[in-house]
């Protein structure tokens, strides 16, 4: 039977009350520190930003160099007098608090620069204005926001105290597990063979889940690249990304030693940088997330995913029951309430390593002829019901349409989090799904209720119905009706079927002979445009290198300490450029052949087609029920 | 008691219809979204755990009657029990469903049954125990009998399946439309005290639909 904590019912929103009531959100409202306006257009005239000299060196001291293989990347320095963008190279941002680079948009900008801005619509934001990298990974407990991690790493005195530390720690864990030295020899095979599982072990059914529980005593388990662990304060495992939670409870506990040892000297472990490897931990009481990673991802990147693993959790559960049910019980054993939705967290680290809405923090639109979308939009809007706070019709993970109650907003993350969940279950094909989440970005406290079905059989269509009211199942599937009604009688489902059809567009319509791929996004509005991956980027782990090179320059742009507005990035394989301003963020990926200047000629070239086809390619009339 | 929703006016004058709420508990994966898609939908397919709850509406044209069910189909995932009671609140049936390879299921649906009773009386709600997967009989560890002996101790219908070789799903739902529609008669031939309800499906959304407390 269910545990007790079940039977309190107190998690529902309540109706009325959509805003957070706790104090625990109000960093959402939080103003990023004003910075100067540098974000000019394409062709506008360019301030004169003070330039910092840079050589090919990385400016961080983890190690991390640029993302190719070694010695052939380099950075270009500047031309003093090209085109706009001028200057190629890092340019900082100067005079900027190291937590906040970079302001949210909508803060600064004046409304006379509005119009300029591709993809913005002037209509206001579609979603709670799109919170900077820096504000996610920054702890939301106060006391270790106080210092970045660029702070941190770069004290000498720090590493031998790490060393130290580590030293200390390996004695520390010998006591507290009684078996384990270190993470390695953790790892290392035989040791895993003594333990038991637990009885109420939540069994991955490998028929269910898709996959096979691996061997963690294997070399194969060691090879991944990515491994992600959540465990409890007890030290309980939660989940573990590949291999079974039991099999790992004693790496976990080790992990849990590590982050209570440096806690009891009132610290914070962030990460570990060894032999390639990061091993990243992000505190979110009463969890405690770990990264093992040897990806080119930056710290900072890597604590951004796991706080949305995080969030993935909270959206099941809710914050407030998380932390009821530790309170009660602080072994409680989380596997039991997780049981079937690992899944889903699967899907969302296998999603982020592919897609970059994440590394973006932005949601990338279905392109569709603004007359079809529109219909679509004020079909969503009529259809609504009183309890009805968003109506989201996606296609793949492709924005469609998002009508939402009036100043009600939507976070991206939370947007993400719909967008997984429904990529990573194919229970919601068949018939109406009515389901409780939580949104965690806008109200962690408690439950929505959501509509899920897919509009048609053969169409990848899906409308999403968020509904206060857990009631309401009859109004919000009504609510389904007379959309689909009125969609038929405005005649548009011929056209959203043929755009359907070609769901990405190719990057050759733009017209630029060495463009091979770019990532647009607009700030304002929380949106960004990127054509379809193509040549020579065929092969999935082609793909994931050129994501690997946009994540290395997003990583460079943001870095808290040093953060970048233009980088020109010359590889063997390809050339990159970065561009970062207050209204938007460009990556642009061209051939290894062409050279700066051209580079710049089409970035201009490039903004000019995405404005004329910015009403297609973005959603520029947000609509409100 | 409200057993019975119209569906409108008939177009064939006196063939009575019914809606139905019908809804499937039961442990994780033991086949409940199996059955309810093979009933359906006549298919079967390797399903992901379903979220939530998953709605489905079927009409059967009987001799007798036209018969609207709404299939309910839960998460059997323990998160989602505290909002279960959402689900079954106002089934005219409901499925406890076992995987007849698994016995922690069985016990389940023993739990399953002990929770309906304390929220219906007997006479409110048909209940069937269904013993899915019979096509796994080689890993069979409820046997048969013991479905069959605690199904009779308790008054419930009993009936073992396979959602996957389609082994008596379609027998499965038939039963209970037989059986619902045996208390209607009943209750036809002695009214009942409070009268008889009628609710109109397509109300507007004030009405006492199925899922009013």
């Amino acid at each position: 039977m269910a545990a007790d904590v079940h039977k309190k019912k107190s998690w529902e929103v309540p109706n009325g009350s959509l805003a957070p009531g706790d104090g625990q959100h109000t960093e959402r409202s939080e103003s990023p520190t004003p910075g100067l306006a540098q974000g000019t257009e394409p062709g506008m005239e360019h301030s004169s930003p003070r330039r910092e000299a840079r050589g090919g060196k990385s400016s961080s001291s983890c190690g991390l160099g640029p993302p190719q293989p070694c010695g052939r990347g380099r950075w270009a320095h500047s031309s003093p007098a090209g085109p706009a963008p001028t200057g190629c190279c890092g340019m900082g941002r100067g005079g900027r608090s190291p937590l906040h680079p970079s302001p949210s948009m909508g803060d600064t900008r004046t409304d006379a620069a509005w119009p300029v801005v591709p993809g913005a619509g002037q209509e206001g934001a579609m979603f709670v204005h799109t919170r900077s990298y820096e504000d996610l990974t920054s702890p939301e407990d106060g006391a270790a926001a106080a210092r970045s991690p660029e702070e941190r790493r770069g004290e000498p005195a720090e590493q031998s105290s790490m060393e130290q530390i580590s030293k200390d720690f390996s004695e520390l864990s010998t006591q507290l597990t009684g078996m384990a030295l270190d993470l390695e020899e953790e790892m290392r095979p035989g040791k895993e063979g003594k333990l038991e599982p637990s009885p109420q072990t939540a069994r991955r059914d490998s028929v269910l889940s898709g996959k096979e529980e691996e061997d963690v005593t294997m070399d194969a388990w060691r090879l991944h690249r990515k491994h992600v662990f959540v465990l409890s304060e007890a030290g309980k495992p939660v989940y573990s990304r590949y291999g079974s939670e039991e099999a790992l409870s004693s790496t976990m506990g080790v992990m849990m030693a590590l982050v209570s040892f440096l806690e009891a000297e009132k610290n914070a472990i962030r990460s570990i940088h060894a032999d390639g490897y990061k091993v990243v931990f992000v505190r979110r009481s009463p969890l405690v997330l770990v990264a093992v990673a040897r990806t080119r991802q930056s710290e900072q990147e890597i604590a951004h995913e796991l706080l949305y693993i995080y969030y993935q959790i909270l959206s099941l559960l809710t914050w407030t029951q998380l932390n009821h049910i530790f309170q009660q019980k602080q072994n409680y054993d989380l596997r039991r309430l997780l049981a079937g939705s690992e899944r889903i967290t699967d899907n969302l680290l296998d999603l982020m390593a592919h897609d970059p809405s994440f590394l973006m923090g932005a949601v990338r639109c279905l392109p569709l002829a603004a007359s079809v979308r529109d219909a679509v939009s004020s079909s969503l809007q009529q259809a609504k019901a009183k309890s009805l706070v968003f109506s989201i019709l996606l296609s793949g993970n492709q924005l469609v349409s998002l009508v939402r109650k009036k100043d009600q907003f939507l976070h991206p993350i939370d947007l993400h989090l719909l967008f997984n969940l429904i990529s990573s279950s194919s229970s919601f094909r068949e018939g109406e799904a009515w389901t409780p989440i939580c949104l965690p970005k806008f109200n962690s406290s408690g439950f929505f209720h959501a509509h899920i079905s897919y509009l048609e059989q053969e169409m990848d269509l899906c409308l999403l119905l968020v509904s206060t009211d857990r009631e309401d199942f009859f109004t919000v599937s009504d609510c389904k009706r007379r959309f689909q009604e009125r969609l038929r009688r405005r005649g548009v489902q011929h056209a959203l079927q043929e755009a359907l059809r070609t769901p990405f567009y190719s990057v050759a319509q733009v017209g630029i002979p060495d463009l091979r791929h770019f990532i647009y996004k607009s700030k304002s509005s929380g949106l960004f445009t990127s054509p379809e991956i193509e040549a020579p980027y065929v092969q999935e782990e082609e793909k994931e290198r050129l994501l690997g090179l946009y994540q290395y320059l997003h990583s460079r742009a943001h870095n808290s300490s040093r953060p970048l507005k233009n980088i020109y990035f010359t590889g063997p394989r390809e050339n990159l450029l970065a561009w970062v301003t207050n209204a938007f963020e460009l990556y642009v990926c061209y051939s290894p052949l062409g050279t700066k200047a051209g580079a710049i000629n089409a970035v201009n070239k490039l903004m000019k087609w995405i404005r004329k086809e910015e009403d297609r390619l973005f959603i520029l009339t947000p609509q409100t029920y | 008691m409200a057993q019975t929703v119209t569906l409108g006016t008939s177009p064939e004058g006196p063939r009575p219809s019914y809606m139905y709420k019908v809804v499937l508990l039961g442990s994780m994966s033991v086949g409940k979204s199996s059955l309810a898609y093979r009933y359906v939908k006549s298919d079967f397919r390797e399903l992901l755990p379903t979220v939530g709850c998953s709605f489905f509406t079927q009409i059967l044209n009987l001799e007798e009657a036209t018969v609207k069910f709404e299939i309910w189909d839960t998460a059997g995932q323990e998160k989602y029990q505290s909002v279960c009671h959402l689900y079954y609140r106002d089934a005219h049936a409901a499925l406890l469903v076992y995987d007849i390879a698994n016995k922690q299921t069985f016990s389940r649906a023993k739990l399953w049954l002990e929770e309906l009773e304390k929220k219906f009386l007997p006479d409110e709600i048909v209940i069937a125990l269904v013993g899915n997967k019979t096509d796994l009989a080689a890993e069979r560890e409820v046997t048969t009998e013991e479905g069959e002996d605690f199904a009779r101790t308790k008054g419930l219908l009993f009936m073992e399946t396979s959602a996957k070789s389609n082994h008596q799903v379609n027998d499965l739902f038939m039963a209970i439309v037989q059986e619902l529609l045996r208390r209607e008669k009943e209750k036809a031939s002695k009214p009942s005290p409070h009268g008889k309800v009628t609710v109109d499906l397509r109300a507007s959304s004030t009405s006492t639909g199925c899922c009013r407390s």
